[in-house]
Formats: C-alpha cells, structure tokens, sequence
C-alpha cells in the first residue's frame, strides 16, 4: 500500500499517481535527501554575500551611508530602538542559521539512530517550516524603506545587492525545508524499537 | 459504486494515512467542529466546520476586493522639511528596479500581491461549484493543488509587520503616517488566517472525488 502525502488517500502498491489529487505517488522518495541538500548549499551560498554586501544604501545631503544586514542591526541599537534591532537580526541573522543547522541535523538524523526522539525532530521541523518564511521582512522593509525615502536633495534610500543575496538565500532554505519528507523522522524511529502498524 | 476510471471504492478507500508520519487509519469522519488528529504525530486530519464553504467564499471574496483595493492606495506616507511621498504597495515592490533586482521586485510583488490573490481566486473557483452542489468546476483539482502549494509563499502577514519595521526605521529621518492600505492590509492579514483556519483539505479533496455526497 502506498499513501497520498497530499491528500492522505491510501492506494495500492505500485499505483503511479493518486486518482483523487493527481500527485505522484512514492512510497519514500530517495531522491528527498539529495534535494534538501543541493537546496541547503545553494542556499547557504546566496547567504554568505548577503552578509558581505551592503543591504540598504541611504544618501543623505553630502553623505552616502551604505550598511550591511548585521551594522544596519548594530545602528538601530546605537540609536536606542532595541526592539526594531532585534527583530532584524533575530529574523535575518538568528533565523537563517537556525534553520541551515535544523535542516542539516534532520537530514543527518534519518540516517542514523538515537539522540532526539521523533516527536522531538517532528516539532524541529514544523518550526523550521513554519519560522523560514519570516526571514522575509529584511527584504520587505528594504523595499518599503526604498520607496518611501525618496525625498529628493534630502535623502534617498535604495538597495544593495545584499537584498538580491538574502532573498534567494530564504527561498533555497524554504525550497530545502519543503523537500523533506517528514515520514523519514518515523522510519528512523521504527528502525529502532517494533514499527506501529503502517504501510 | 464504481468510479470512471474503474477503480473501485475498495477497502483502501476507508483508510486514511497520515502524510506527515504515515500512520494508517480507518476513516471515520468527525462531526462538525470536531477534529480528527493523528494519535501518533498529532497532525489535524480532518476538521470540517458546518458551512464552512459558505464562510470560506466569503472572506476569499473580500481578500481579492482588499488586495487589489490595497495596492493602489498609499500605505505609508512620509514628510520633512516640506517635501512629502506616499508610496503604494505596487511601489514599494517595484523598487527594486536596477538589474538584477528587477528579479527581486517581481518576486515581492509576487509574495504580497500575486500569490495571495491567485490562491483566493482558485479557492473561489474550487469552491463555488462545490458548495453549489453542482459538479466540480474543469480542472479543478489541479486548481486546488496550485492554491495548497502556494500557501507557504503567500507572504502578506510578513509584509505587514515589515510596515512596522520600516517605520521605526524612518522615524528618525522624517514624519510617517500610515496610509488607508495600510489598516486595509491589517484586514487583510486576519481574513487569510481565517481562510486557512476554515479550509479543511481532506473536505475538499474528498468533495472533489465525490461530489455528490457530502
Ligand atoms: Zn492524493
Ligand atoms: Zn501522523
């Protein structure tokens, strides 16, 4: 018997694509593992120069003030608004390696016995998926910042290319986290004590 | 009963697995306002609401009149020193204008605007024909396959408390005052949490195989 992961409707083994839903229908992807890892890399590349390149340029009367994710944090801070600055580098700096770790160690984890429970990894997980699309709001403020500072001989704000960078960087992490099949935390689990009944 | 393509209603179809563990059940459909939660990962299998079709229509309807509404008005409006610029949500996406961040800008058009009013549109066109009672609409499972992938990238709620981060940030440079987009997207931000709250997919998918008897 093989299931319908995205419509949880249960077919014969071998049946090649759910009648109900249309989705292809693979016991276990074996290919799962690979994908999370190219999408990890990939996204782990992206997010090395979004931390090297200037995210906001802001050019105010004679200077030109051009700022990373983590000194425009740093600024906020000076500048007494702890909240803001920790919103920013909780969602652009704390999140993302949170997640590149998360991701990593679940894959890691399916493949070996022990440590965590499963539960304990199902909950990683859904905190991964849930919390990865919030990284986002570095580049929404970016862009509302952008185009609302746009007070000409006064000041103007515009982007760098950190925000090109950090935008792929959370999709790749976003595409790696998707690509996890969540089925294998179990099969690790099964493989250690007596498998419940499932198909 | 028979279906089209001759498979029949065999003893597979009283099952229900679990996606995110696997687990098997006997499918027992829960009343109205009651959940059926996997015992061993504690997935929400099952969770159909009485009129839940009704209501979903409903907010969908006033998300797609709210997004479009709110992407032309100003959202956040900025003054110093006499000069002033209100800039809409189309603006703010399309800053993003030189080279390489030409992508950028289409794709936060496409997270705060695109995505979440095409999944609207789908779930309307998905729903409506099945809520009255008539057969589903052409091609409406692959429709309602596109709305549930697109779920994780429709990223409104995030552009809204971007909004808030964005104006701390400025508050020092300049005067900010919010715009009429601006509470038009906090409306927004509740309605597409109250869509995905209503919406149960098992409902849907197995009203879509069986339209006839729900
Ligand atoms: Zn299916
Ligand atoms: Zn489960």
């Amino acid at each position: 018997m093989v299931a319908c992961t995205r419509c949880t409707r249960a077919w014969p083994l071998g049946t090649p694509e759910c009648g109900r839903c249309g989705a292809k229908l693979v016991s276990r992807d074996e290919h799962s593992l690979q994908k999370v890892w190219a999408l990890w890399v990939v996204g782990l590349m992206c997010y090395v120069p979004a931390n090297v390149y200037p995210m906001l340029k802001t050019k105010q009367l004679f200077t030109v003030d051009e700022s990373t994710i983590i000194g425009g944090a740093v600024e906020l801070a000076h500048h007494g608004a702890f909240g803001i600055a920790a919103i920013i580098l909780v969602a652009s700096v704390v999140i993302p390696l949170g997640k590149f770790w998360a991701v990593a160690f679940l894959a890691v984890s399916v493949r070996q016995r022990g440590g965590f429970t499963s539960h304990r990894r199902l909950l990683m997980y859904e905190v991964v998926e849930y919390i990865g699309r919030w990284s986002m709001i570095d580049i929404f403020v970016v862009a509302i910042l952008s185009a609302l500072v746009q007070l000409k001989g006064l000041a103007t704000i515009s982007p760098g290319p950190a925000a090109f960078f950090f935008a792929l960087s959370v999709i790749f992490t976003m595409l790696s986290a998707q690509a996890f099949d969540p089925r294998m935390i179990w099969d690790a689990q099964d493989n250690d004590n007596e498998a419940p009944d499932h198909g | 009963m028979f279906r089209e393509d001759g498979i029949s209603r065999g003893p597979l179809e009283g099952l229900i697995v679990c996606p995110v563990c696997d687990a098997t059940y006997q499918l027992q459909r829960p009343k109205n306002g009651e959940r059926a939660v996997c015992t061993r990962c504690h997935k929400v299998l099952i969770a159909p609401r009485r009129k839940a079709g009704m209501q979903i229509i409903a907010v969908a309807v006033a998300v797609v009149v709210l997004i479009t509404a709110a992407s032309v008005f100003p959202f956040l409006e900025i003054s110093a020193a006499g000069r002033s610029n209100a800039v809409s949500i189309i603006d703010a996406a399309l800053s993003f204008t030189q080279g390489p961040m030409l992508v950028l800008a289409l794709m936060t058009a496409g997270f705060i605007l695109f995505v979440p009013l095409v999944r609207m549109l789908l779930t309307l066109y998905v729903l409506i024909p099945v809520v009255l009672d008539r057969p589903p609409a052409r091609h409406a499972i692959r429709a309602f396959r596109w709305a549930e992938a697109m779920r994780p990238w429709s990223m409104a709620e995030i552009f809204a408390l971007g909004c808030a981060v964005a104006l701390v940030k400025v508050a020092g440079l300049a005067t900010v005052s919010f715009g009429p987009a601006f509470w038009m997207f906090g409306a927004l931000v509740v309605l597409v949490i109250v869509h995905d709250s209503f919406l149960c997919k098992w409902s849907v998918w197995n009203s879509l195989e069986h339209p006839k008897e729900r």
